[in-house]
């Protein structure tokens, strides 16, 4: 156990190296100027290049990487090109509300999912089945923009019962909490459709094992087999794929919260990209990438717990 | 006094896609209070189909036609759901095949035992642990508590199946149906199993339906038996009047193609049922058997029903309607000393053994070496067969698998007809791997479901023998006909044909490159009885006056017995006794054979319990052992000889025994 948290420690520090350091390499072989692009299409060259001298841009890149490196060890991510403002103040007001959003998303998502899943594959093809696996296929199918076109259609346009951006600031229509309803709500039936098919798929496998048969068989009733017997068996599966929702939800957010200028972490990356903003996307990078692996490690902590028969 | 159970007229149908088919068709079975009644009959004829009838908990799609299932006299489809739970587990309980998936394996064994009293009015939860704790005991699982606190995938095949007993008996139901509870398991653990069975039984006094394939074990701890074939009970009576007199031709011939433990080989040969059991025969209006019975008469067994009729003995009753007119049953020839003449050695392993390292570096576990096989010495000669016989782990298969090659590099030395046999099929020149073949227990491994059988057949033979199509195709037609299949199959998919049939393809395509050597790993332990005995004819055809030498993988000693010229007995991966095969047979015997030969089950309900009972599992291949490998569970193990030197071997001819023991040469 303890050699395994070393190892996984390890194995995170390393990744997070080689993918800042790909983000790095990257940004220079991308064409276009950070210089350039600060100063405008009306400097002259002169002051370009005395800007890249400046910003230090002539320099090797590994120096100029491992400089950035021991930045960011003794907490400096640098600062923000286009939001002109430190990275990491930028970084932890976007992160702040992706987490608040992935939190509410994550909340609704799981026990939802859970239960749903559990419905229909405990009596597999019975009607309770049907309905529900042909409403998850359903959700699951439509993209995030077509259900969040759709949704933004019927309760901000015709109905108009719900505020149609979510800026999160309380405007004077719509408090804050208002605006959370439509983004999670589509972020919920994208993902909810896909985690009840696969819960539902898991369940339905359990159902089939003999030992369900021998707790029917000892005279259980019904309701008890699947709480007792047949679910934590179903979840162990689809375990992983639920905690790695948690990655879609902070980093894989983008339609959505560019759908609702939601001021989220997701639009934050793809402005910052689009920008070569080079400071933001590394430090999103290190921030995506910790989250990755941090799920990862809950994981297989939690699939040790669930299942006696893993030893890591 | 009033049956446990009893099933009258009883047909059950199978409504799926392809229309309704009968499962079962008007059986009456019925157990009395203490009674251990067997049902058998070979895979299709409906038996765990009985036993789930009994607990009215038919598969999806099956539903009761006709008849009723009474439980102490009250209809079972007549209770609401709350009676059925009452009686569930409380009144009936099951035990199952395969246990390990019958557990919940994340629960521990603790709380799925105490369940069952839980369930069933206990309240106090302390009560139901000492219960629980209690029946471990009874069902001689050393440590209880400890057992309590695991999992099951913790617990070897034998002790899972010890805990699902133990389970079926926490609430003392007067009833237990078991559904081949010992098929998958080892000999000896098998024997330990039907031992523990008949002591709970005269202890608890619960009566049983004990459902299986093999006659041996219904012998074992049966009163009374019933034949099923195609969903109708031919033959019913007492188990000693049924195996001892059996009067349907099914009955005969399921005995009659049992290859016999006590009776050497003799160039005997099995007598199979011919044919297999099809769909149409669940329909016939007369004899579902008519079609494979040596003694049909179709005027007289086509017409209509036929009825249970007396046959013999009281209660012995059977379903023919030739009853009066069918010969006696003849004895098996045995032609005594009919022992081939033995060829010129092919196959020479000395000293081989396969190591496996498991864990170490990345893996984060620890680094351990898994002794598969080690210092193996033994031979095969043409025209003979070499059986390895021992139970799961033993090393047999290994053994196999190095000598095919599909073990990679192995230890000591291997050779084939005085040449080097080394490394895997990959390194192996293209003419070695012709000569050298394989036929695997579960034919499918081995053939493409997508390929015909003609195709399957002439692929080998192009690439080993790099015939042209049209030769090949010839070549195909003449394997066909050498392993008996009807050259009409040629067309068919593998999954169109009978398990028999895909097991004589795999034969004819290893015969394709015209081998030296076959490695048989258990051919025929997948298939039924009567199936099983026509393919050990075959093999023992295929052999007779070839120069070809067959290595058998078997844990079937009566098999082992009857088709074996030597005889190499493996324990944890090292051959603790080697021999021509009828001195492996007789004594003296190393302790570990000796324990296999008393635990196989004959088909003879008067066969004298076996008297070594091995205790405990095999230890794990991974653990050095220093002295014999068998010490930890031999019942004549020498306390600090055994445990500490590496026996020696005792050398009787060309008979060897590994055992510390004095054994005294044969007189
Ligand atoms: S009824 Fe006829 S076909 Fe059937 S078992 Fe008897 S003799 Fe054979
Ligand atoms: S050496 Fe000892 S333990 Fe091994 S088989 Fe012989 S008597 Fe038993």
């Amino acid at each position: 156990m303890a050699r395994y948290l070393l190892r996984q420690s390890l194995n995170i520090l390393l990744t997070l190296l080689a993918v800042t350091f790909l983000v790095f390499a990257l940004n220079e072989l991308t064409p276009g100027d950070v210089a350039r692009k600060l100063l405008g299409p009306y400097a002259t060259q002169e002051q370009v290049d005395h800007l890249f001298r400046e910003m230090g841009l002539d320099r090797p890149l590994l120096v100029r990487y491992a400089e950035y490196v021991g930045n960011v060890l003794r907490g400096d991510l640098g600062t923000s090109v286009i939001y002109r403002q430190p990275v990491a103040d930028v970084l932890l007001d976007r992160l702040g509300n992706t987490l608040l959003l992935a939190a509410i998303c994550f909340a609704v998502i799981v026990p939802l999912s859970v239960a749903l899943g559990v419905l229909a594959g405990m009596r597999e093809r019975s009607p309770l089945d049907r309905g529900i696996s042909v409403f998850a296929s359903i959700c699951a199918s439509i993209p995030e923009f077509a259900m969040g076109v759709f949704m933004l259609a019927i309760f901000v346009v015709w109905l108009g019962v719900l505020p149609g951006t979510s800026p999160m600031r309380a405007t004077a229509e719509w408090p804050v909490w208002m605006q959370f309803v439509l983004p999670v709500a589509v972020v919920t039936l994208y993902d909810a459709g896909y985690l009840v098919s696969m819960i539902r798929a898991s369940m339905v496998e359990v159902m089939r094992q003999p030992f369900v048969r021998t707790a029917v068989l000892k005279g259980m009733p019904f309701h008890r087999v699947v709480t007792r017997h047949a679910m934590r068996n179903a979840l162990i599966t689809p375990f992983t794929v639920i905690l790695l929702q948690l990655n879609y939800l902070v980093s894989g957010l983008v339609v959505v919260e560019t759908l609702f200028a939601y001021p989220g972490f997701g639009r934050m990356m793809l402005e910052a990209a689009l920008a070569k903003d080079i400071a933001v996307v590394e430090a999103g990078a290190l921030v995506a990438v910790t989250v990755t692996m941090l799920t990862q490690l809950l994981g297989d902590l939690g699939y040790m717990k669930l299942d006696p028969r893993i030893r890591i | 006094m009033a049956d446990i159970l009893s099933l009258e007229g009883v047909s059950i149908e199978h409504r799926g896609r392809r229309g309704v088919s009968r499962i079962l068709d008007g059986v009456d079975l019925s157990i009395a209070p203490g009674e251990a009644v067997g049902l058998v009959g070979e895979s299709g004829c409906g038996k765990s189909t009985v036993a789930l009838a009994a607990m009215r908990y038919l598969p999806r799609g099956m539903a009761i036609s006709a008849g009723r299932v009474l439980f102490e006299g009250r209809d079972l489809a007549a209770m609401d759901e709350g009676e059925l739970r009452r009686l569930r587990g409380r009144r009936i309980a099951m035990v199952y095949q395969d246990p390990m998936s019958s557990l919940n394996p994340v629960m521990t064994i603790g709380r799925q035992l105490v369940e069952v009293p839980m369930l069933h009015g206990e309240r106090d939860a302390a009560r139901a642990r000492d219960r629980a704790i209690a029946m471990l005991r009874e069902v001689r699982l050393a440590d209880a508590e400890a057992t309590m606190e695991r999992y099951p995938h913790q617990l070897s095949g034998g002790q899972q199946q010890r805990v699902v007993i133990a389970m079926a008996l926490m609430a003392e139901p007067s009833l237990l149906v078991m559904d081949e509870p010992t098929t998958g398991l080892d000999v000896t653990i098998e024997a330990a199993i039907l031992e523990l069975v008949r002591d709970l039984r005269a202890r608890f006094g619960t009566a049983i339906l004990f459902i299986s394939h093999n006659l041996g074990t219904v012998a074992r701890l049966c009163d009374r038996v019933g034949v099923l074939y195609a969903g109708r009970l031919v033959e019913t009576g007492g188990v000693r009047e049924v195996f001892r007199a059996p009067a349907h031709p099914y009955t005969r011939g399921l005995l009659d193609a049992l290859p016999d433990l006590d009776r050497p080989r003799g160039g005997a040969r099995l007598a199979p049922i011919a044919g297999t059991l099809v769909a149409e025969d669940r329909a016939r209006p007369g004899c579902a058997f008519l079609p494979r019975c040596p003694h049909a008469a179709p005027a007289a067994c086509g017409a209509g029903a036929i009825a249970l009729a007396e046959a013999g003995g009281a209660g012995h009753l059977a379903r023919c309607a030739r009853l009066g007119e069918l010969p006696a049953r003849m004895a098996a020839a045995t032609d005594a000393a009919a022992q081939a003449e033995e060829g010129p050695v092919l196959l020479e392993a000395r000293g081989v053994g396969k190591w496996y390292e498991v864990g170490g570096g990345m893996s984060g576990k620890p680094r351990r070496v898994i002794r598969a096989l080690t210092d193996a010495s033994l031979e095969a000669r043409r025209g003979g067969t070499l059986a390895i016989v021992g139970e799961s782990g033993s090393g047999k298969s290994t053994f196999a698998r190095v000598v095919a090659g599909l073990a990679g590099e192995a230890r000591g030395a291997l050779s084939l007809a005085g040449e080097p046999l080394s490394g895997g099929v990959d390194s192996r020149p293209r003419e070695l791997l012709r000569r050298v073949q394989m036929v695997f227990q579960n034919p499918d491994s081995t053939l493409n479901p997508s390929h015909s059988v003609g195709y399957a057949l002439m692929r080998p033979l192009r690439r080993l023998r790099g015939l042209g199509a049209e030769e090949a195709r010839q070549e195909a037609a003449r394997l066909m006909a050498r392993v008996q299949l009807p050259a009409e199959l040629a067309e068919r998919r593998p999954w169109q044909l009978s398990g028999g049939q895909r097991q004589r393809v795999a034969i004819a395509r290893a015969l394709a490159g015209d081998p030296d050597l076959l490695v048989a790993d258990e051919p025929v332990s997948a298939l039924d009885v009567s199936v099983q005995a026509a393919i050990v004819n075959l093999l023992a055809d295929l052999l007779a006056g070839s120069d070809m030498a067959l290595v058998l993988i078997s844990h079937d000693l009566a098999l082992v017995r009857h088709m074996a010229d030597r005889v190499a007995v493996m324990y944890l991966g090292r051959v603790v006794e080697y021999g021509p095969a009828a001195q492996v047979f007789a004594p003296p015997w190393h302790p570990y054979t000796e324990a296999l030969l008393a635990a196989a089950p004959r088909p003879d309900p008067d066969a004298p319990p076996p008297e070594i009972v091995l205790a405990g599992p095999m230890p794990s291949p991974a653990e050095e052992i220093r002295g014999c490998v068998f010490a930890s569970r031999c019942p004549r193990r020498m306390e600090g000889i055994c445990d500490t030197l590496a026996p020696p071997e005792r050398v009787f001819g060309a008979h060897r025994i590994a055992c510390h023991l004095e054994l005294a040469a044969p007189g």
